[in-house]
């Protein structure tokens, strides 16, 4: 019998568990990726290490542990390439960063097209992505079955596989070592990492939050730093402010551990499917939105039949495969599919991070790095300029619906 | 050495003996074993191996709980990763050994899979005595009942009265695997695996059942939980219950001397049943030091010594690794016996993954030593109750945990205490993750692995809660346990897909003359859902040049299509007309009865979402048609606005995109053929105008007769209802001269006219202002100052930017390159290596075109109105092409040929 390669391990410490102290110079809320690599750049880049993140349940619980850990740049809009190749570059750096790995595998990924629409759409995004230096191919059919011997490019299928786009500097991560590597390196420089403490409500005075209102405790904040995701709307709703965030169940599921058929990420946004199989052998899949709101992690099984009907469609083989578990992240969705980076509406020292729909987990350590920036600063980095909240008033949208680049 | 017993065996049948194989090797067995009964019945001990140590494996357990066995199967269409002690045997099943990982059979599995639904009042989940009692108190109440259980036959004595109740449907060898939101629950029926190739055809191998209950009985029983100590991986080392077990169902002897090690009083009953079966079990050893006298009794009359407050420290292996030897500490010190059987329990675990994938919330049981069900779903949506041993787990559980959670081991020692054998994970590994600061048991389960295996901790799972608690310190009820997520068992993913496989995967849409399109070889484009024609290519033509002969044909002649796809949306009610002025951008509801008018749609945000004529057939009644693409989301759309923000409105949709079947005619000749097909139809001129309906008879069927174009060119709609589509589509071939084009020629012909296509030529960032259509704005409107969809957005500074991208036309400045549609656009001969280059728009259509001469291409430039006459490259794949901007209606801009 044929046996496997272990992972490689943990450090031999990750981070203390902290006790709330009464004052903190920026309490960043939300101990997902986001918030974690956000304390992490503010005490390494900018040397503020009088921080804390506060998570509601156990550290990277929500959408860091619920994603399918896909990484690429290759988004249409200039703003979108600027932050998500900003964030590409940092992981490719990212395990001598944090001196740790986070098993980060540019295995390459692949967006497939379905249609005549898709595939004017995918050029279209190739030729956008090549002009702003990120790598980007078009493949033809037998190209795409080349690098996925697995996937059906045969006429076969009910929409048969007119071509791919495809970045190979695209891969996956594992997500759980990548929010520990951030943890483990935040809380070394000082960062206070507190669980299970909830956010209760805010104390201000005039247009400054004071103080952040816990299940632990007041703890008082020189700025405050919303990292919540899914539930940032709620938030933000106790400081009178009304985010334009839908948040909806996100479905994935894993199989049993299989041997390797598939070397790269494939993903097809027209029939609602994108697979990789992960370093142990596990299919990691994920499924469309469902499309009811709610903060709910759980989601409709008819979307999980359908997501496997069309990962059955396109790689015959998985018919044999198990779905050995579900779960359902909360998405948190904005009117344009782009996230909400920066000041938060009229409050002076409260930042704002959400919006990132289906697609946060790549953007970590790139939005890490910005969203501490904009929180030193106390001004909008560069690339976090386009994505201030303002937008939606102004109408200067930075809309990915339109193209084949709007999922994950 | 484990052997078959010469009779006994609840499940088998020993007249129709079977032989499978494992790894090539025959093994004999019967109708009614499992593979591991099989195994264990033909003393073949090595089923599996550690994933990463390699370490042999055998059978643990015997049913869901088994962690350890699990095969490959390669006889039939094969199957990764199956669990040894749930799959039946049938002659000529052929497995193979695999550590901890399958493989996926190559080729399509062409195996038949099926979903059935399913309502009752009640579902009884789990058919033991528990079961089979709620199900009959609910028959009795006259209520439909729905019970579903794993095994392949109910063994209650009541079960023959269950099942032949008219108003009781009882589904064996079935699980049910998820407990969903609104009273439903899925589950899976296995109908064939057990038969092999007996297997009747025309028998869906596997079914999933979706079955709305409106009330849920979970008697789901309790799995049984090893106790751990170092080296309790050994094949030879077995759940008490579960060695019990073999003996009675399948007549299986799972050792021939043994020692026993529990912790609840139903280990000691499993440790007399072994000894009555002709086990010689050298000690019974039992971590509490109080037990009931009546067990203590039944072991001493049976000579077996039973030893209190004991626990196992160790075992040894034999070359191949195989249990040889146990390691027992006692009161009197450590005792090693010789055996070939240690048999473990250490309790009985409420099978509660489906009350909890419900909402239930679980509680520590100190009696029961497991998490038993606590307070039901504070949401629930229906009754969910827990009946039987699934509401209270073992009896008689040893009450002081430390033990049996295996507190005092060294370091050494703990890296081969395996809390999930699948994964290779040890005591070692969460004694690493607390050290590492983890204090969570979701952390701790990530770090570790545990309970991520195919048996999702059902085996160790509790365990592992107890070893971590002892570890940090903490009682159990702090650490809880993780979260239960769906499926209960692992479900293929071919169940999942079912019948939505190949043309089924997602419906076919095709129009009323498809038939006719298909007789004529017309190759065929996918347009959603539906098949549409592309293009229609005489005898060796290439498809280029059946475009542009096509184009030439109606340019210059007349030609049709079938244009059956638009969406077609009826609309009934006194304030149509006002409804529809708030959803499309134009004034609509001062049309008149018997005009047409062209109409477009905003999202809130100002962008084009989607586009087409409304028809106004009475003072109530309107016809809007839509893209092809978009008419369920505009039917949607109109729905949403009217029942979430103008529920007063007298407004009533109905599509009718499939009750009518469209053919275009286009061309300055298409009022002749028009006219010679209705001859009782005025076609003049002033007698029917543009953007005019009338409905006639067409070659002697009723037609609603529209004068639209989306060529330019003299133009007619006819619809008719769609049972006549290929009889009016025969009518009018047959008119004389008149030639089919396709999809791709009726791209062409729009583009040549600047008439853009939503969703190639806008894509969410367009305004109608951008395509150069602000006279679709309805400026009375604007000046009254009433309310549309996307009104607001319109007036924003950021949608009057003078920089907008603004849709062009453009033509390569050599003449004769031809344009790539989605090139993006650049300065003319910037250099592309100095990435990155600054990006002006992109090309959305491009075309060759017969009319033009020339290739040419529509776009959306920043600024582009504003640009006419300056040359760009058009960059496609690092290639440019240079070109040249043009006004965006290339052809016919006065639209003179409209009127033929």
């Amino acid at each position: 019998m044929r046996t496997s390669e272990r992972l490689p391990g943990h450090p031999d410490f990750l981070w203390a568990t902290a006790d709330p102290k009464s004052s903190y110079d920026v309490v960043v809320v939300g101990g997902g990726g986001h918030g974690l690599a956000t304390a992490y750049y503010l005490a390494a880049n900018h040397g503020i290490t009088n921080v804390a993140v506060i998570e509601k349940g156990w550290l990277a619980g929500g959408n860091m542990a619920r994603n399918t850990t896909i990484i690429r740049s290759n988004y249409l809009w200039d703003e979108s390439a600027g932050i998500y190749e900003h964030s590409l570059g940092l992981w490719e750096g990212l395990e001598e960063e944090l001196d740790c790995e986070i098993l980060f595998s540019q295995r390459g990924v692949m967006n497939v097209a379905h249609s005549l629409g898709d595939v004017r759409e995918g050029r279209r995004r190739v030729n956008a992505n090549q002009l702003n230096g990120i790598d980007a191919q078009w493949l033809e059919p037998d190209e795409v079955g080349k690098l996925a011997p697995v996937l059906d490019v045969t006429d076969r299928p009910r929409y048969p596989v007119m071509g791919a786009t495809f970045q190979p500097r695209g891969g996956i991560a594992k997500h759980d070592y990548v929010a520990w590597g951030y943890a483990r390196a935040a809380a070394a420089l000082g960062v206070d990492i507190i669980q299970d403490c909830e956010v209760q409500g805010f104390e201000t005075d005039g247009d400054t939050v004071t103080a952040v209102k816990t299940s632990r405790g007041r703890i008082a904040c020189g700025r405050l730093a919303l990292c919540a995701a899914g539930h940032s709307g709620v938030l933000a709703s106790q400081l009178g402010v009304r985010l334009p965030v839908q948040s909806h169940p996100l479905q994935a599921l894993v199989s049993e551990l299989l041997d390797q058929v598939l070397d790269t990420v494939v993903m097809s946004n027209a029939v609602h499917v994108y697979v990789s199989q992960a370093h142990k052998g596990e299919l990691v899949m994920g499924a469309g939105v469902d499309a009811h709101l709610g903060y709910g992690q759980r989601g409709s099984f008819h979307v999980i039949e359908e997501q496997m009907a069309a990962a059955v469609e396109l790689f015959p083989v998985f018919a044999r495969a198990h779905v050995l578990r579900t779960w359902a992240g909360i998405v948190d969705v904005t009117p344009d599919a782009s996230p909400i980076v920066g000041h938060l509406a009229q409050w002076a020292n409260a930042y704002v991070n959400c919006g990132w729909g289906t697609g946060g987990f790549k953007a970590t350590p790139g939005i890490g790095s910005v969203f501490a920036d904009t929180v030193a600063h106390e001004a909008p980095h560069r690339l976090a300029e386009p994505y201030a909240l303002d937008r939606f008033v102004s109408g200067r949208l930075i809309d990915e619906h339109g193209a084949a680049a709007v999922a994950h | 050495m484990s052997s078959r017993l010469p009779t006994g065996g609840t499940r088998l049948d020993r007249s129709r003996p079977v032989t499978i194989s494992i790894d090539g090797q025959d093994v004999p067995a019967f109708v009614g074993d499992t593979l591991a009964s099989a195994l264990l019945g033909s003393d073949v001990r090595l089923v599996s191996a550690g994933i990463y140590s390699g370490r042999p494996r055998g059978v643990m357990g015997v049913g869901a709980e088994e962690s350890n066995a699990f095969v490959q199967v390669t006889s039939g269409p094969g199957e990764p990763m199956v669990r040894a002690t749930e799959l039946e045997v049938h002659e000529g099943l052929s497995v193979e050994r695999i550590a901890g990982r399958g493989w996926l059979p190559e080729g399509i599995d062409h195996t038949r899979y099926d979903k059935v639904w399913a309502h009752c009042e009640v579902l009884v989940v789990g058919g033991g005595e528990a079961g089979v009692t709620a199900a009959l108190e609910a028959a009795a109440r006259g209520v439909r009942v729905v019970v579903c259980d794993d095994r392949p036959a109910l063994t209650d004595a009541r079960a023959g009265e269950l099942v032949s109740h008219p108003d009781v449907r009882v589904l064996t060898r079935t699980t049910v695997v998820g407990a969903h939101d609104h009273h439903h629950l899925v589950a899976v029926e296995r109908r064939t695996d057990h038969l092999g190739d007996d297997a009747p055809p025309d028998v869906a191998r596997r079914r999933l059942w979706h079955v709305k209950a409106a009330e849920v009985v979970l008697a789901t029983g309790t799995q049984e939980r090893p106790l751990v100590f170092p080296d309790n991986d050994r094949p030879g080392v077995m759940l008490a219950g579960a060695a019990a077990t073999y003996v009675r169902r399948y007549g299986v002897l799972p050792g021939h001397r043994g020692v026993v090690w529990v912790a609840h009083d139903d280990g000691l009953a499993d440790a007399v049943a072994l000894a009555d079966a002709g086990v010689e079990l050298l000690v019974v050893a039992d971590v509490r030091t109080t037990v009931t006298p009546a067990l203590a009794d039944a072991l001493a009359e049976r000579g077996v010594p039973l030893v209190l407050g004991a626990e196992v420290v160790g075992t040894d292996g034999d070359d191949d690794g195989f249990l040889y030897r146990v390691h027992l500490r006692g009161p009197d010190g450590v005792v090693v016996h010789d055996v070939d059987l240690l048999a473990v329990s250490g309790g009985l675990n409420p099978a509660v993954q489906l009350w909890s994938q419900a909402g239930g919330k679980l509680a520590w049981s100190t009696e029961a030593a497991g998490f038993v069900p606590a307070a039901p779903p504070p949401d629930a949506a229906y009754p969910l109750s827990v009946v039987g041993s699934a509401l209270t787990g073992a009896t008689g559980a040893v009450t002081a945990p430390a033990t049996f959670f295996c507190g005092d081991v060294d370091d050494a020692d703990a890296a081969r205490v395996y809390l999930d054998p699948q994964r290779d994970a040890t005591l070692a590994d969460v004694r690493h993750a607390h050290l590492a600061g983890l204090t969570s048991v979701e952390h701790v389960k990530r770090f570790t692995t545990i309970g991520t295996a195919s048996d999702q901790g059902r085996g160790f799972g509790v365990l592992t809660v107890g070893v971590l608690a002892q570890v940090l310190g903490r009682p159990v009820t702090e650490v809880g346990t993780t979260t239960y997520r769906p499926p209960y068992t692992p479900l293929p993913f071919g169940l999942l897909a079912g019948r939505d496989r190949g043309a089924l995967s997602d419906p076919v849409r095709v129009t009323a003359m498809h038939d006719r399109h298909l007789a004529a070889g017309v190759p065929l484009e996918d347009v959603g859902q539906w098949k549409r024609p592309w293009y229609f290519p005489q005898r060796g033509e290439s498809m280029h040049d059946a475009v542009l002969r096509e184009c030439r044909a109606v340019r210059e002649d007349v030609g049709m299509m079938d244009a059956s796809t638009l969406g077609k949306i009826v609309c009934h009610g006194a304030d149509v007309g006002e409804m529809l002025d708030r959803v499309y951008t134009g004034l609509m509801s001062s049309l008149k009865v018997g005009k047409v008018r062209y109409g477009v749609m905003c999202s809130p945000d100002g962008m084009v979402a989607d586009d087409g004529t409304v028809a106004r057939l009475s003072d109530d009644e309107w016809l809007l048609t839509t893209t092809t693409g978009n008419a369920a989301s505009v039917l949607d759309t109109l729905e949403e606005w009217q029942q979430t923000e103008w529920p007063d409105l007298d407004a009533r949709f109905t599509s009718v995109t499939e009750q009518w079947a469209v053919v275009a005619l286009a061309g300055p000749r298409s009022r002749d053929v028009l006219a010679g097909l209705a001859p009782d139809l005025d076609v003049s001129a002033e007698g029917f105008a543009f953007m005019e309906w009338r409905d006639a008879t067409v070659a002697g069927l009723p037609v609603r007769v529209m004068r639209i174009s989306f060529s330019g060119e003299l133009a007619y709609e006819l619809h008719v209802p769609a049972a006549w589509g290929g009889a009016l589509w025969d009518a009018v071939a047959s008119a004389g001269g008149v030639t089919p084009y396709g999809t791709e020629t009726m791209h062409v012909l729009r583009a040549e006219k600047g008439y853009p296509i939503v969703g190639q030529d806008t894509d969410g960032t367009v305004t109608p202002v951008d395509l150069g259509m602000a006279w679709a704005i309805s400026p009375k409107k604007v000046r009254e100052g009433r309310d549309f969809v996307g009104a607001r957005s319109l007036v924003r500074d950021e949608s009057n930017r003078p920089d907008r991208r603004h849709l062009v036309g453009l033509v390569p400045v050599d003449g004769s390159t031809a344009i790539a549609e989605g090139s993006q656009l650049v300065d003319a001969g910037a250099d592309l290596a100095a990435v990155p280059v600054p990006m002006h728009g992109h090309v959305t259509s491009a075309y060759a075109s017969v009319a033009l001469g020339t290739p040419f291409a529509l776009a959306l430039l920043d600024g582009g109105r504003d640009r006419l006459g300056e040359e760009l490259d058009a960059v496609d794949l690092r290639v440019p092409v240079r070109v040249r901007v043009t006004e965006p209606v290339p052809y016919d801009p006065e639209g003179e040929r409209r009127d033929g």
